[in-house]
């Protein structure tokens, strides 16, 4: 019984020793050498990178980056999505529309979407421009991506244009799941709205958010593909995030050895978010 | 039912329109962008509808002419979906038996899930280093299979953990009865556990898809001339200083149809899926 | 039986022997040969330059197939040498001027010193080797030759009663100030300083007109005195006193292109390209016939005029495995003829061509600026480390223009970490 289960995770084993872990033991290996990208010799270098990379302001300064991305992001996608969810749980008329219209978002590609916003974003020409100005809320054109000020805010409205959706879709899922006998028990029992989505709804909800918040917080952490294709990491650094700089080292440099150590550096930080993200799943009984 | 208060009501219609405007007005935007002529497009002020309707990027976008922008994008539209097809279909063939391993061994295989769980948080900048050496020493770049195959790290775990939550749900007796009738382990999958969890497996499957019809990173560093995927190609148009608005929205509407289709006829079982996957239902 | 199987013995050896003949006597390059080139999307020859060109080579080779890819210019170093990596990669690299060093290094592309022809070394003008040359060696052939021009919109400076563009770059302060005085427009100069390359050749251009310098004799940082600080608060002082496009700081140069054809600015520097574009396609442009190029001005008793060497050249990957076949293609691309055939969004590399009719008609304004830009070329650091000294000096860049940081301040911040970085 038992080799049957191995047999049968062979397969999987195999994909997460050789795409996963294999490279994952290789970059710590790399990051104590001086490699190159191509050719040169590799010496080691002990911890040298590391010290380099952990004494850096650039390093920090691009981890706070990160963390406000992370932190603004998610914060807004669940403020909008559950907002969103709570107004879909409603009946009106169209609601089935709006609902539909929400995948949306979230079917587009990250690339597109980064795209779509850059040219919506335009100094010039873009529509974010044109709207505000005709609607009176801004007096003169503005360049929303060329000043450090506004630069990463815009960043994070194009992701949590994209991303709040998921948040709505899994939220709504679960509201639909409360039983109405308990609302109408609530409601006769003299409970108000508030107390109400207290004791009534926010149990069924707290564990799908849960799990969404912390996938949508590790993903943030990764972010990558919308700040290359908005900003590529300016004006002044102030949208370059980790993923950026790993692969400025590591792929324009040609600076391996720094690069991995810094990539390290980062699976550190969200293996802490994983442990975070594994215990919050322990508790809500995930892997009973 | 609780009646409504007039104000509330008006709240709640208020409240919709502009969540309705929010989600469509920039994709309105994209779609007026690729029907525009250049001069519609760069006047100030902003003419929101354009004075003439212009299709010839659309055109221009499928045109087989030699070296052209047309050829590039349907080469790459054709590796995304060779991409995404081959790398979905492994995940699910890795994924399948695993995830049916670890639900029926009942929590004495709870460990591994909490890998597949931790892997698939893992940066991709972590692994992309050695990735690329290997890559290159095999001579295994720029090839769309390679590309499938590094994209596995990402997709068989998380179809295994998504897969895992459906097959919860089978109930094991069916299984159980059907062992001591004499039935084989794939004849037990194939005849009852794949077709009653068949849902589930859609779901997955279009997920895998839409994550590696998605992809960027890897695809962006692995891949040049004819295995570009279609996030590459998009970027690599707009990133640069292409100043044809119109063609990189173009470009962006056509690299869209596929997910957003997708996404769109297959909610229902996509929110589903995704909710008994990460939820325990 | 035995007659059918030794007529087929025959056959075999005799089809074998024939083949190999057929390859030995180099019919073999009859065969399908394909090379893949890998160019940029922007700036220079357009891709339809490009296309035609390649056509041309393909109807006078045959059996030499060509494909192209265009990126941008900010994948072009990251695609070249990625794909080093790669079996399959590229035959032909269009490579940047500040590469070849790295390049020559990492031995990513073919030393071509000994292929390069007596006709060539007589008739391509020097400046224009500078551009494939390392260490005495040539890792290519010079294609695209540019600099940074003033151009001006004649109409804006008639109106403003200006009589002749601006010769120093303090005079162009003031013409600006004029300009926007009469509100002729808001904002009228216009430069690409996005946090990329892009800037740093509109810098380059004005640390050449303050004579500043970029390394000194050691090889050490020198840009964080003299010039190289004077040349950073000319463009800060610029944004702050209105006259220079607040949305510079993250445009490159096709946006600045954009903004001086709609007829939003009354100046803006930018590469050989944009003249014919802004100036004779009124598809691109609402200027039409109403552009002026001069050389980019200097600083009284520095400098006359300034420029950067912002050339390309066209290089053979040491991966090629048709160095040959890939050699005729950049030699025909870089060719005379084929040059002088396509010379309006770049100028040939020939010194003689620019008395050639072909090539002044109809852009003679542009040619005059050429023939005193281009002998004052000033060359960007050549150094195997170029891409992380020039990522420092943007960052160093971007905090003077947003006001984070002095220009003193934010230069010596990027000679302290020039070299190690991170």
């Amino acid at each position: 019984m038992m080799l049957r289960s191995w047999l049968l995770l062979a397969p999987l084993l195999a994909v997460m020793t050789f795409i996963i872990g294999w490279p994952l033991a290789k970059t710590v290996g790399v990051s104590f050498t001086d490699a190159k990208l191509i050719g040169g010799d590799v010496n080691w270098v002990g911890a040298d990178n590391f010290a380099r990379v952990l004494g850096s302001g650039m390093f920090w300064s691009v981890v706070w980056t990160t963390i406000r991305f992370v932190l603004i992001s998610v914060t807004a996608e669940f403020a909008i999505g559950l907002g969103a969810a709570l107004l879909l749980d409603q009946k009106f008329i169209g609601r089935n529309l709006l609902r539909a219209l929400l995948i949306l978002p979230w079917a587009l590609p990250t690339v597109v979407n980064a795209t779509m916003w850059r040219l919506i974003y335009n100094p010039d020409f873009g529509a974010f421009n044109a709207l505000l100005t005709q609607t009176g809320m801004i007096d003169s054109y503005r360049s929303w991506l060329g000043e450090p000020g506004s630069a990463l805010l815009a960043v994070c409205l194009a992701d949590v244009w994209k991303n709040f959706s998921l948040v709505t879709l899994i939220a709504l899922a679960a509201l639909q799941s409360v039983p109405r006998e308990l609302h109408s028990a609530a409601v006769i029992d003299g409970a108000g709205p508030w107390s109400r989505f207290r004791a009534v709804v926010l149990p069924y909800l707290i564990g799908p958010l849960t799990v969404a918040i912390v996938l949508r917080t590790i993903e943030a952490f990764k972010v990558f593909d919308i700040i290359w294709v908005m900003t590529r990491g300016g004006p002044a650094n102030s949208t370059k995030t980790v993923s950026m700089l790993v692969y400025e080292q590591a792929f324009s440099f040609q600076k391996a050895g720094i690069g991995a150590s810094v990539a390290l550096v980062m699976v550190l930080v969200s293996s802490l978010l994983i442990a975070g993200y594994v215990g919050l799943l322990r508790r809500q009984g995930e892997f009973r | 039912m609780e009646r409504r208060s007039l104000p509330f009501s008006i709240f709640i219609y208020v409240s919709a329109v502009i969540l309705g405007v929010f989600v469509l007005a920039p994709l309105v935007w994209l779609l007026i962008m690729s029907i525009s002529d250049t001069n519609d497009l760069t006047t100030l002020p902003l003419r929101w509808l354009p004075q003439t309707l212009d299709l010839h990027r659309y055109a221009q976008i499928v045109s087989l002419a030699e070296n052209g922008v047309g050829i590039a994008f349907l080469i790459a539209l054709k590796n995304s979906l060779a991409v995404a097809t081959i790398a979905s279909l492994g995940g699910l063939a890795v994924a399948i038996p695993a995830a049916w391993s670890v639900s029926r061994a009942h929590g004495r295989l709870n460990f591994s899930l909490y890998v597949v769980v931790a892997t698939y948080m893992l940066p991709p900048v972590a692994l992309v280093v050695p990735m690329y050496f290997a890559l290159s020493a095999m001579g295994a770049l720029n090839s769309v299979f390679s590309l499938a195959i590094v994209y596995l790290s990402i997709l068989a775990p998380f179809t295994t953990w998504l897969l895992k939550s459906n097959f919860d749900h089978v109930p094991a007796e069916i299984e159980q009865a059907a062992m001591i009738d004499g039935a084989r382990l794939d004849q037990i999958l194939r005849r009852i556990t794949l077709p009653l969890a068949r849902p589930a497996l859609t779901t997955a499957g279009l997920f895998a898809f839409l994550l590696a019809w998605d992809e960027f990173f890897y695809a962006l560093l692995f891949t040049a001339k004819d295995s570009k995927t279609l996030p590459v190609f998009i970027a690599d148009l707009a990133g640069g200083r292409v100043a044809d608005y119109g063609l990189i929205a173009t470009a962006g509407v056509m690299a869209s149809l596929p997910p957003v289709l997708i996404g769109f006829f297959l909610q229902k079982s996509l929110v589903s899926g995704l909710t008994a996957g990460g939820v325990k239902g | 039986m035995f007659t059918t199987y030794r007529s087929r013995l025959m056959q075999a050896i005799v089809g074998g022997a024939v083949l190999v003949g057929a390859q030995s006597l180099g019919f073999g390059a009859l065969a399908d040969t394909t090379l893949n080139a890998l160019f940029m999307a922007q700036a220079a020859y357009s891709e339809d330059n490009v296309r035609a060109m390649t056509a041309d080579f393909e109807a006078a080779n045959p059996g030499v197939k060509i494909n192209l890819e265009f990126v941008p210019y900010e994948g072009l170093h990251d695609k070249t040498t990625l794909a080093q990596g790669a079996g399959g990669g590229y035959d032909v690299v269009l490579f940047d001027v500040i590469w070849p060093a790295e390049f020559a290094e990492n031995k990513v592309l073919l030393d071509v010193t000994d292929k390069v022809t007596q006709e060539m070394k007589d008739g391509v003008l020097p400046g224009a080797w500078t551009t494939v040359e390392y260490q005495n060696k040539r890792y290519g052939l010079p294609w695209i030759l540019d600099t940074k021009y003033l151009f001006y919109n004649t109409e804006i400076l008639e109106k403003a009663g200006i009589k002749t563009p601006p010769k120093t770059w303090a005079e162009l302060l003031d013409q600006a100030k004029i300009v926007k005085e009469k509100k002729l427009a808001e904002y009228p100069i216009v430069w690409s300083w996005a946090q990329a390359e892009a800037a740093i050749c509109d810098y380059t251009t004005l640390v050449a007109a303050y004579g500043g310098s970029f390394l000194d004799a050691d090889g050490k940082p020198a840009f964080q005195n003299g010039g190289g600080v004077d040349a950073l608060k000319y463009m800060a002082d610029s944004l702050e006193a209105g006259l220079s496009n607040p949305n510079s700081k993250e445009y490159l140069e096709e946006d600045v292109r954009r903004v001086f054809s709609s007829g939003e600015a009354a100046f803006a520097l930018n590469w050989t390209y944009m003249y014919n574009m802004a100036n004779g396609d009124p598809k691109e442009s609402k200027i039409v016939g109403k552009v002026g190029v001069v050389p980019a001005p200097g600083v009284e008793g520095k400098s006359e005029a300034s420029a950067v060497n912002g050339s390309m050249g066209l290089g053979i990957t040491s991966t090629s495995k048709h160095p040959d076949e890939a050699w005729n293609y950049i030699a025909f691309m870089t060719s005379k003829a084929e040059q002088e055939k396509f010379a309006k969004l770049s100028l040939p590399i020939w010194a003689d061509s620019y008395s050639s009719p072909a090539v002044t008609g109809g852009q003679e304004a542009l040619v005059a600026a050429a023939k005193t830009s281009l002998g004052l070329m000033f060359p960007r650091p050549t150094t195997p480390t170029y891409q992380q000294m020039s990522t420092q000096l943007q960052q160093a860049i971007h905090a003077a223009l947003l006001k984070q940081a002095s220009p003193e301040d934010a230069l010596k911040t990027a000679a302290d970490s020039a070299g190690g970085g991170l």
